[in-house]
């Protein structure tokens, strides 16, 4: 098997390479280099041979290859020390490879190092400076320091470049050492040899992101830059350094960062580039991918920089124009800038918005996830329809991993710019029927809360969630929407009658075989066959034949293994049974469900009827929120037997009413709701807060207290949470003409912005025929010079009764 | 700046790796064998450019070869593409056919970057001294 003899100690390092090629297996190439490294390592404890070069190259090549090869480690100390070349060569690259710092060997090079760097020939003096840039330890930088200073200023242009690049690692090393270096450095810009100038730059930037005031120096240095990169750019072709028609690219890429960096926040020095970036901008080439490199530094320059305008434009034009590039990679990187810059110069890239939805189509993952996060940035409340259009086609056909993020980037969207209803449910039902295993759990109640919102589409959205329910029962996120609906709103699927779909005849029975065949399913998970089953309990107060159906249904999964579906089965079987006369209140429909906090789930959103009613703490209300109809809440008094003065329903203004009701059900309902037990009747804390107008980041929220039979505190809260300042905020009011009304001097006039302090105001009330209570407020403040008016009528108060007493 | 430099083939194998930011050599074998699944794995119609971890890899096929450089964020990744061609232009230069002789082409790629960053890109000057090396080894 092994047909290798012993290797002679000169075999050249091509040869073990071919060997190793050879080799089938892992097991026989590691054979071979355990052969190998044992003939080395004999090599090496021999007195010197001539071939010691090749070995440790040999062992360089095993070492890359991943085995160890720490005994190499004094073979390279003791070539770096030979006084052949070939030898120092080897020795030294493998101290790069093999050594570092940690290492105790290193240290004994330095010595080596030293006496190398003042060689006569410069190749000897290149070896050493290459290695200390490479691992030189602190120690070893502290102590060759002066002697790199001294090599920057005074020897050829060969030894110049490579001594800078080994001073910027010095720098890195040891900070304090830039001091060191800032005069070489500032002088080596006036070289013309391009290797040194790209050198000295690489240096300088390394300098100023060290040290803040060496930066403030530098920026002395921009006409100096300015000057050598109008040279590049202008001046004619160059052989030396042409690249594709372009002088020396990769300097000029150098010089625009490091322009960047002395610009930034600096008005003076981004004046004095102005001009040159827009040369280079115009002037570069644009057909090549060297001139896009250029052209893309100096687009990421001017964004980075205090520019005007009009540069500004021509950046972001040039970005667009990378996006219609048919080289991919400058689409990415086109789509990497314009992600950065969508907030600060979102004008800008609006207009770019065509290309960046084509985009979406991309094949490149890469390129689709950077467009889609554009695109999502780029939705506004103009163009919300056709985004969406191109956001929902992107989402059935996108990669599985942008899916979540894809779905979730639409809801927001969504919500916050839906021009309609209608559109909005359609929109999220149209993700949970594509996407609906990707979606966020809170979705689900966010749904459910957004369809009881809008009353007037109760009818087409459980038409429609039952045709998506027959279609396809695996999206669970949508079967259970589509249950809790048919549940909820089933008397509206069976009268069949619905004047925004068409009319479909739906029995009793397709319903309950809809509801049955989730339940059933293997396919529904123990929270959607819950949903299911409560759908089709409260069916029974909806329909009116098929009750025993039911009954029977709920009977069966008493039995259910799942403990939570046997729990539920049981509770329903008892309303049947020994709580029948309660059954229709309990399954009443249910009022609208508020929206407490962004995922908050408001509790169980399964139909647990009144248990599910919101408590009175008032928080910040959704400006689609329609007026509750006060009408549903006034059946479940009726229902409940109640002698309350029926409500007033107001007008609908920004005001949120439920607190109220709450209120109302709590006292009546008492003895029902021990039943069903834990839930808290909502008491009347002692000043409750309603939130009376919120418009443009101005709220403004209001307490009461009553102070005697027919007096009554008012406190308003005004507070601001927009961006800019408010100043000479002023509030008035106005009440019925019976009721006698003063307002007291308010805490002050001005709100600073995002809310850092707040404006109170108390108006005290005097009401002595005891009038419906109705106060109009006007809101007043000037914004960035502009003033603003504007009117809420509160017709409820926090703390009383509707008729005000 | 350039964290690492790599030349694999078609298999997976590397041929050629050079690190300016210390790795651990236990921990080179994955990384490497990481990097190139990554690239192996893309199609001819995806960019260069992929993002890795904390950094960005940039890389360009030639035949059977894979030149792949890990660079760090703020890096120009234009510009990396074209140094990676001019590399091989070099190196094309030089030899007849890349790869014929391994520590030939570190000092290719010592006398174009150092410590991670660029020093010279005009291939005359680069081969200057690789050019005198091979006379004074003659000599």
């Amino acid at each position: 098997m092994h047909t290798h003899t012993a290797m002679s100690p000169s075999v050249p390092l091509q040869e073990m390479i071919r060997a190793i090629r050879s080799a089938r297996t892992q097991c026989e190439e590691r054979g071979v280099i355990q052969r190998e490294c044992a003939a080395i390592r004999a090599q090496f404890r021999q007195a010197d041979n001539g071939g010691r070069s090749h070995n440790l190259a040999k062992l360089l090549y095993v070492h890359m290859l991943g085995y160890p090869a720490h005994f190499g480690q004094m073979e390279c100390v003791r070539m770096i020390a030979s006084p052949r070349y070939s030898e120092k060569r080897v020795g030294y690259l493998g101290a790069m490879m093999l050594l570092d710092e940690k290492q105790d060997a290193s240290l004994l090079i330095t010595n080596s190092i030293k006496n190398d760097l003042s060689h006569s020939n410069q190749y000897v003096q290149s070896l050493a400076l290459c290695t200390l840039a490479c691992m030189g330890s602190a120690e070893m930088c502290r102590d060759l320091a002066p002697e790199i200073d001294r090599l920057l200023r005074a020897s050829n242009s060969y030894i110049k470049k490579k001594a800078a690049l080994c001073a910027v690692h010095i720098v890195r090393k040891v900070h304090e050492l830039g001091e060191l270096f800032v005069p070489a450095a500032r002088s080596l810009l006036s070289e013309k040899n391009h290797g040194v100038l790209h050198g000295a730059v690489v240096l300088i930037i390394e300098l100023c992101e060290q040290n803040p005031e060496t930066l403030e120096r530098f920026r002395k240095t921009v006409p100096d830059l300015v000057q050598i990169m109008k040279g590049l750019v202008l001046s004619g072709y160059s052989p030396e350094h042409d690249v594709a028609g372009i002088s020396d690219p990769f300097l000029q890429v150098r010089i625009l960062r490091l322009l960047r960096i002395l610009g930034r926040n600096n008005e003076g020095a981004s004046d004095s580039m102005n001009d040159l970036l827009a040369q280079v901008a115009t002037n570069t080439d644009s057909t090549k991918t060297v001139g896009n490199a250029v052209l893309y530094e100096t687009v990421l320059t001017v964004l980075d920089i205090k520019s005007e305008s009009g540069l500004r434009v021509l950046a972001v034009n040039i970005l667009g124009r990378f996006l219609l590039n048919n080289d991919r990679n400058i689409r990415y990187i086109a789509m990497t800038s314009l992600q950065k810059i969508v907030g600060t110069d979102h004008n800008a890239v609006q207009r770019h918005r065509g290309t960046i939805v084509d985009c979406l189509k991309d094949q490149d993952a890469s390129v689709k996830r950077r467009a889609l996060e554009l695109s999502l940035a780029l939705v506004s409340a103009s163009n919300i329809r056709s985004m969406m259009k191109e956001l929902l086609l992107f989402l059935s056909s996108c990669p599985p991993e942008l899916r979540a993020h894809a779905a979730s980037g639409i809801f927001n969207a969504a919500e916050r710019y839906a021009p309609s209803q209608r559109w909005h449910i359609d929109t999220m039902l149209h993700v949970l029927i594509t996407a609906g295993g990707d979606v966020r759990d809170e979705t689900v109640p966010n749904l459910i809360q957004l369809i009881t919102n809008a009353s007037e589409l109760h009818c087409y959205t459980v038409h429609k969630l039952y045709r998506a329910l027959l279609l396809d029962i695996s999206q669970q996120s949508l079967v259970q929407v589509a249950c809790w609906c048919i549940g909820e709103y089933g008397d509206l699927l069976l009268k069949g009658d619905c004047q925004e779909t068409e009319p479909v005849q739906v029995t009793e029975d397709d319903a309950l075989d809809a509801l049955e065949t989730v339940l059933q399913s293997h396919m529904s998970s123990p929270a959607t066959r819950g949903f299911a089953l409560t759908a089709t309990m409260k069916l029974s107060t909806r329909i009116t034949d098929n009750v025993d159906r039911i009954r029977s249904i709920v009977s069966i999964y008493g039995s259910c293994i799942d403990v939570e579906l046997q729990q539920r089965a049981v509770e329903y079987n008892a309303l049947f049974r020994k709580y029948d006369h309660m059954r229709a209140a309990v399954l009443e429909r249910m009022p609208v469900i508020e929206k407490n906090s962004p995922g908050h789930t408001n509790g169980e959103s399964t139909g647990e009827a009144v248990k599910d009613v919101p408590t009175a703490k008032m928080k910040q209300g959704e400006p689609l929120l329609l007026q509750q109809p006060a009408n549903q809440v006034c059946d479940l008094l009726d229902l409940l037997g109640g002698s309350e003065e029926t409500l007033q329903p107001g007008p609908a203004v920004d005001c949120l009413v439920s607190g109220l009701s709450v209120h109302a059900a709590g006292t009546a309902g008492g003895d029902l709701l021990d039943l069903l037990g834990g839930f808290e009747p909502a008491e009347l804390s002692p000043a409750p807060q309603v939130l009376a107008y919120d418009k443009g980041g101005v709220t403004l929220t209001l307490s009461c207290e009553k102070q005697s039979d027919t007096g009554l505190t008012v406190t308003l809260t005004a507070s601001n949470s927009s961006d800019s300042d408010l100043s000479s905020f002023t509030l008035q009011a106005a009440v019925p003409k019976s009721v006698q009304l003063h307002m007291k001097a308010p805490s002050g006039d001005s709100l600073p912005a995002r809310g850092t302090a707040k404006v109170t105001q108390m108006v005290v009330l005097n009401n002595p025929n005891k009038v419906n209570l109705k106060m109009r407020v006007r809101v007043s403040y000037t914004r960035q010079g502009s003033p603003f008016q504007d009117t809420v009528q509160i017709d409820s108060f926090p703390g009383l009764d509707a008729a005000g007493q | 700046m350039i964290r690492f430099m790599l030349m694999v083939n078609r298999q997976g194998q590397t041929r050629l790796s050079r690190y300016y930011q210390p790795v651990e050599l236990s921990r080179r074998a994955q990384l490497e064998a990481d990097v190139v699944r990554c690239c192996l794995s893309r199609r001819k119609d995806q960019c260069s450019f992929v993002d890795y971890k904390d950094f960005k890899l940039v890389y360009r096929q030639y035949a059977a070869l894979y030149v792949v450089v890990g660079v760090t964020d703020n890096e120009n990744e234009l510009s990396v593409y074209e140094l990676l061609h001019n590399f091989v232009e070099v190196l094309d230069k030089y030899f007849s056919r890349i790869m014929f002789n391994l520590d030939r082409v570190h000092i290719i790629l010592d006398e174009m970057i150092q410590n991670g960053h660029v020093v010279e890109t005009n291939k005359s000057r680069v081969l200057a001294p690789l050019t005198a090396l091979d006379k004074m080894a003659d000599g």
